[in-house]
């Protein structure tokens, strides 16, 4: 029976506590008295995962008729998926989704349906490459569909292949992947990494356009998604249900399928990760310091490989296929089950130790922008209630902070962080002034079509999703962060947690109370 | 006194555009307002006498005076009223005079020879051409133009102190033929051997030896820099060399007969001849010392021109000359401009029964020591430091007055060595990393260029013990009515060495030379020279043409050939295409240096038998996997500022179309090379036609310019090395970007801005890259 995760404090005999560093760690002593979440421990996973999707297809639930039934010879079929951004790590093989997609397309065969297509539900995020879409489908599936055209990744920039479908009642524009939405079923498959994943947002936002998406990812709806990872809190996940409805009035027919994961993700050789610092045994401690000691070795390029090699042996603990709404509500019952952990009280500083991995550097760089979403946007999202620390308290984050890019995949983020950071760090005039520009701009256009680029836009995006962050802090360090970088971003560096705490104090004041979020695996708070 | 007695006179002047004759215009102008100007004049290639004297004479400072006083339109008017412009050449038998020339000339009463040519490394045969037989050109024009004239005649000549050669002891105001020890030597054979030695330097420069040697110089400043500008190099390179050759000769002649160099024995047998061929006309000859800043006319500290002292003493005073030979106890013979003109103008008024010769100088009367000098400077720049680039004070250094051999040889050593490490880094492939270093490099060479060719120039001159009597001179200031003195000064003991030094002199010299006299601003600064550089690149109507290579990519021909090539095999053939080319590096590398186009066309035949369809379909990948990993971001975006400025951007390449087609969008036009293909889809390995390499690459962007309606000056070029440089000539603004460390001197040189891109941090150096799919 696993054991839910809990609130530590810490005191005398409390061993130093292991911070992620990015491609690294850190140990680090928190002051007496700090608390600690620790995330629960991964739930047992279904074992037969093929017969529960297979239920789960047969039984859908909300007003659906079983898969089957839905499927003629005649139709046009459209299965959408989520891309390279889920799960992090990369799922050991096989994906989940390459499971679940073989299960429709047989179910699909033997109705006879010949027009089917794929695509791979990107929104504005880069395309992915071969050897990802044979991961994430299974070449079986690639194999199959990818020679015949049948394997598409969805293009917001294509307008001649997308189509208006309405307007809100609050006059947002859904435009919208043209095969999608002229098919006679839409086969949505979800991996719900984390609450925020799945719901009407898939359809609505992963194969939208640009034009349609900037409704929802502005500085306005981020700051009043408090979090946007409580779907019944956030003005991101309202708007995007307005959109649902809009598209299912106009006729489009979802079965949305979602997915559950449990939180075993590392590997055994990195077991240590996964467990809390007091019961490490004689093995656990060796391989930690093995790694740190090699990692201090490593160039910062390699150590990125080594990490990015790392598939996650994920346990699926639930599928679940339907109608959208009634769909997603089991499934935010199963990752609350999983990460929900009860805090009591905000504290003034809360630390963070940022990983090597976001969900828009898989196989790449976590640049500063990413670096600055994955602590303000990600991390600090990651609760229900109230955040974990009080309005004008602290965030320190741990990375390294290298003004590091990969000019392949985050091209504009290069240009955003010389050209966009120099000027201004303000979420609202950053989008004021920069966004349309870099949105419209011919050459980023270029390469997330026909390369494998983020949109011109995203960094604006990610910017946008530290927004509430930025608006609720009083302050944000980066503990080990490279300065020059640290202070483009518009924050400070320290290089010691004492040095931190230091002038986190001078902030919040002299005796603050200070939470800890072990993570990952992931765990999210539930602050009363 | 002397108003009156020039009073109603004409002055026939030549040299007026120089140091000495623009003092001397002015003076005339100013002091004596009876007196009219004829001003002979040398029209330039493109410009008339008159405009020459307006640009060249009229509009320098020394007339500031005389214009504040006046007004601009009466001064035009004063100069309209007063002065004759005669178009004509000293050099020139009968002075290319017109009739009208012929005429002025013959009503001059007074004529002042002042042209010569002063610097002190002028070739022999110019020399010879205009200081030896240039003022008896003057003088048989005079005679011929005087035949039937009755008025007197006068006829003043400028020479020099020096030529009393490098003696000791006293000179006195005489004939050169009277004074001991001077060398009887026949003019004419001096002006033959000089004329032959010319003829002969000219030839034995386009021996065979002598041109590898210079193409061999010139290869190794610009590297594979094409035909056309390597050629163009090594006829400048000959013209330097035939030049070095004639001042040397003339120096070694000049030295043989006890002269410090050809200059001032060109100018003693000038004087000789002059005397010989006079005729009946009274010679006055005025041999000023070294002349130098005005002490009181038209204001103090006047000077014009860099001249002979300011050099030395602001490489003193930037700390580049560490020494300088000298006697301590010697003494320096410097005399201020006016003093020269004063004595100059009272020469014409007192006209000879037959010959009379002045010395112009301070030594006999009025002595500065060496020492003094020397001691004054140092407090000068004790107090009132240059500061170097980075905004220190410059410390001076302190002179220990070593023989000149020493200081020479001193200098050459640390030359050497300088030498060497430039000549060894440029060998070397380096790029940005080293370049701080190569920049100091670079500067310390060129002043200790500069600091040899001053101790060789010069060294003679402070060597000189001589002392120049000055009894004449005396007689003439003795001459001057009260009134005289106040427009007028000749009188050397007018000088207080240490206030005209101090305060006159070096603060002239300073401002004169440009250099930095305040310590930098340490008020942040917002913008730098580059960043205005950048900024005004960015502005109007350009045409910007980009390089791609080590430019917008740290890629090349044989690292795309390595991803392309690999991308479409698997494992161990990957390893195998790398593996050989590495091996062939070298051997690639070298040809590439020599003949960029040879080298492609040798790399670009393995490409024979590829498919191009394959090579198309893998673009994508291309681009993500190699083209963009490998981009300079920075290239990247100035790319699209251009752009968005709303310029017109080319990217010429020389390499293949298919390799870089990905890139095309970034630019309005990509210029590339198309590979032939059979009619199976496979390619030949041949790219048909001149490839954009080199000259050919300047070309191709003046007719990018023509075909898209750009003035030259509009268009801008991105270029990494000195290959480029044809193109980065032809455009009108020049961008050095990571350039190498020959193209890197060129651009400091040139004041081109010189952009350091990299690619973006996080990804490890590929050496060979290995294509895999993604």
């Amino acid at each position: 029976m696993p054991r839910p995760g809990f609130v530590l404090e810490v005191d005398r005999a409390t061993p130093p506590t292991l911070f992620w560093h990015g491609e690294s760690f850190r140990l680090e002593r928190l002051p007496r008295g700090s608390r600690i979440l620790y995330p629960p421990e991964p739930l047992n996973p279904i074992g037969d995962v093929r017969g529960a999707i297979d239920h789960a297809l047969d039984n859908p639930v909300g007003d659906v008729q079983p898969l089957s039934s839905l499927l003629n010879p005649n139709m046009k079929l459209t299965i959408a998926f989520d891309d390279v951004s889920l799960p992090l790590p990369p799922m050991a093989a096989p994906d989940i989704r390459s499971l679940v997609i073989e299960a429709v397309l047989e179910r699909a065969a033997q109705a006879g349906v010949t027009d089917v297509v794929l695509i791979a539900a990107l929104a504005l995020h880069r395309r992915m490459t071969e050897s990802e879409l044979r991961h994430a489908l299974g070449n079986r599936v690639y194999n199959a569909m990818a020679p015949r055209g049948q394997l598409t990744q969805h293009d917001a920039e294509d307008k001649a292949n997308m189509t208006v479908v309405g307007e809100t009642d609050r006059g947002e524009l859904v435009e919208l992947n043209r095969r999608a939405v002229e098919s006679d079923l839409l086969v949505y498959v979800n991996i719900n990494l984390v609450s925020m994943d799945g719901g009407h947002k898939s359809v609505a936002t992963g194969l939208a356009s640009y034009d349609s998406i900037k409704f929802h990812h502005n500085v306005a709806t981020m700051v009043h998604s408090r979090s946007f990872m409580d779907r019944h809190n956030s003005e991101l996940h309202s708007s995007n249900w307005r959109m649902g409805h809009v598209i299912k009035d106009a006729g489009v027919k979802i079965f949305q399928i979602e997915t559950t994961l449990n939180t075993a993700t590392f590997p055994d050789s990195f077991r240590f990760l996964s467990k809390r610092e007091w019961e490490w045994n004689l093995r656990d401690r060796g391989s930690f310091i093995a790694t740190s000691e090699a990692l201090k070795r490593t160039p910062p390029h390699l150590a990125r490989q080594i990490f990015q090699s790392i598939r996650s042996p994920y346990g699926v603990t639930g599928v679940c296929a339907g109608e959208v709404e009634a769909v997603h509500e089991v499934t935010l019952e199963r990752v609350y089950q999983q990460q929900l952990v009860r805090v009591d009280g905000q504290s003034d500083i809360l630390t963070l130790g940022l990983p090597f991995i976001g969900p828009y550097n898989v196989n790449s760089i976590m640049n500063p922008i990413l670096v600055y979403c994955l602590g303000l946007g990600y991390l600090f999202n990651m609760y229900r209630n109230k955040p974990l620390v009080r309005k004008g308290g602290v965030v320190i984050l741990s990375h390294p902070n290298r003004p590091e890019f990969d000019p392949a995949f985050h091209p504009s983020y290069v240009d955003f962080f010389e050209q966009v950071l120099t000027e201004t760090t303000d979420p609202l005039v950053i989008e004021s002034k920069y966004e349309e520009s870099f949105a419209r701009d011919p050459w980023y256009i270029h390469l997330y079509r026909t390369a494998n680029a983020y949109h011109g836009v995203h960094p604006f995006y990610m910017w946008y999703w530290g927004a509430h962050a930025l608006d609720h802090l009083g302050g944000v360090i980066i503990l080990g962060g490279d300065p020059k970088a640290t202070r483009r971003l518009g924050f400070q560096s320290a290089s010691t947690m004492a040095d931190a705490l230091e002038m986190a104090r001078s902030i919040v004041g002299p005796d603050p109370s200070i939470t800890h979020l072990h993570s990952p695996p992931l765990v999210m708070a539930d602050v009363y | 006194m002397l108003e009156s007695a020039l009073s109603g006179k004409t002055l026939f002047v030549t040299g007026a555009t120089g140091f000495l004759g623009t003092a001397l215009v002015e003076t005339v102008l100013r002091a004596l307002p009876e007196t009219n100007l004829v001003l002979l004049i040398r029209p330039g290639r493109n410009v008339t006498a008159e405009a020459r004297a307006d640009k060249d004479l009229f509009r320098n400072n020394c007339f500031d005076r005389l214009r504040d006083q006046l007004g601009a339109e009466n001064f035009k008017a004063l100069i309209a009223r007063r002065v004759r412009i005669c178009p004509g050449d000293v050099g020139t038998d009968g002075l290319g005079l017109d009739a009208e020339g012929q005429r002025l000339l013959s009503d001059a009463d007074v004529v002042i020879h002042s042209a010569a040519t002063v610097s002190f490394d002028a070739m022999f045969d110019q020399a010879v051409e205009i200081n030896l037989l240039g003022p008896t050109r003057v003088m048989r024009a005079y005679q011929a133009a005087r035949e039937n004239h009755l008025n007197a005649s006068h006829f003043v000549s400028v020479s020099t102190a020096y030529v009393a050669g490098s003696r000791k002891g006293d000179a006195p105001e005489l004939s050169l033929s009277v004074q001991p020890h001077y060398p009887e030597i026949p003019w004419l054979q001096e002006v033959n051997a000089a004329r032959a030695q010319r003829t002969s330097t000219e030839a034995s420069s386009r021996e065979p030896s002598t041109l590898a040697e210079l193409r061999s110089l010139a290869t190794a400043e610009l590297g594979a820099a094409g035909v056309a500008l390597l050629s163009e190099k090594v006829e400048r390179l000959r013209a330097d060399w035939v030049k070095d050759q004639m001042v040397a000769k003339g120096r070694a002649r000049a030295q043989s007969l006890g002269w410090p160099d050809a200059y001032a024995m060109t100018k003693a047998l000038g004087e000789r001849l002059l005397e010989s061929e006079r005729g009946d006309i009274p010679l006055s000859i005025v041999r000023p010392s070294i002349i130098e800043s005005a002490l009181r006319d038209p204001y103090p500290g006047w000077i014009r021109g860099f001249r002979m002292a300011e050099p030395i003493i602001i490489s003193f005073a930037r700390g580049l000359l560490k020494d300088f030979p000298g006697v301590p106890e010697g003494i320096v013979d410097v005399i201020p401009v006016d003093l020269v003109v004063g004595a100059i103008l009272a020469a014409a008024a007192h006209p000879p029964e037959t010959i009379k010769y002045y010395h112009a100088a301070s030594g006999s009367q009025n002595p500065l020591k060496y020492r003094q000098l020397v001691s004054l400077i140092r407090r000068y720049f004790s107090d009132n430091p240059l500061y170097d680039d980075i905004g220190q004070a410059i410390a001076i250094p302190e002179w220990t007055y070593p023989a000149r051999g020493q200081v020479e040889s001193t200098l050459r050593r640390s030359k050497r060595i300088v030498d060497t490490s430039v000549k060894l880094i440029s060998k070397l492939p380096l790029r940005s990393n080293f370049t701080e270093y190569q920049d100091q490099l670079a500067e310390t060479q060129q002043g200790l260029e500069r600091a040899g060719s001053y101790v060789e120039l010069y060294g003679a001159y402070a060597e000189c013990e001589a002392i120049y009597l000055a009894d004449n001179l005396m007689e003439l200031a003795g001459a001057l009515d009260d009134r005289d003195r106040e427009t007028i000064s000749i009188d050397p003991h007018l000088i207080n060495w240490e206030s005209f030094v101090l305060e006159t002199h070096l603060p002239s010299v300073v401002e004169h030379a440009r250099a930095r006299t305040r310590p930098k601003s340490s008020a942040p600064k917002r913008t730098s020279r580059e960043d205005r550089l950048r900024a005004s690149l960015l502005t109007g109507h350009r045409l910007a043409a980009f390089d791609l290579e080590n430019t917008i990519l740290a890629a090349n021909v044989v690292d795309s050939f390595s991803w392309l090539a690999t991308a479409s095999v698997d494992g161990g053939h990957k390893l195998a295409i790398a593996a050989s080319l590495l091996a062939e590096a070298p051997q690639l590398l070298a040809l590439d240096s020599r003949d960029r186009s040879d080298f492609l066309r040798y790399f670009y035949r393995r490409y024979r038998g590829a498919e191009l369809a394959e090579l198309e379909r893998r673009a994508p990948e291309f681009l993500t996997g190699y083209l963009l990993r490998k981009s300079f971001p920075l290239g990247l975006a100035r790319v699209r500022a251009h752009r968005q400025a709303g310029h017109y951007t080319v990217c010429i390449t020389g390499a293949l179309s298919f390799a870089v087609a990905p890139l095309s969008p970034l630019f309005d036009e990509m210029l590339a090379l198309n590979m032939t293909a059979d009619t199976n889809g496979r390619l030949t390995g041949e790219v048909p036609g001149a490839l954009p390499i080199g000259e050919a690459r300047g070309d191709l962007l003046r007719k990018l310019a023509q075909t898209h309606g750009y003035e030259f000056a509009e268009t801008i070029a991105y270029a990494d090395s000195t290959s480029d440089l044809p193109m980065l000539e032809a455009a009108g603004t020049a961008v050095a970007v990571n350039p190498d460390t020959k193209l890197r001197q060129l651009a400091r040189r040139r004041g081109w801005l010189i952009e350091e891109w990299s690619r973006a941090r996080g990804y490890g150096n590929i050496f060979l890259p290995i294509g895999r799919t993604l």
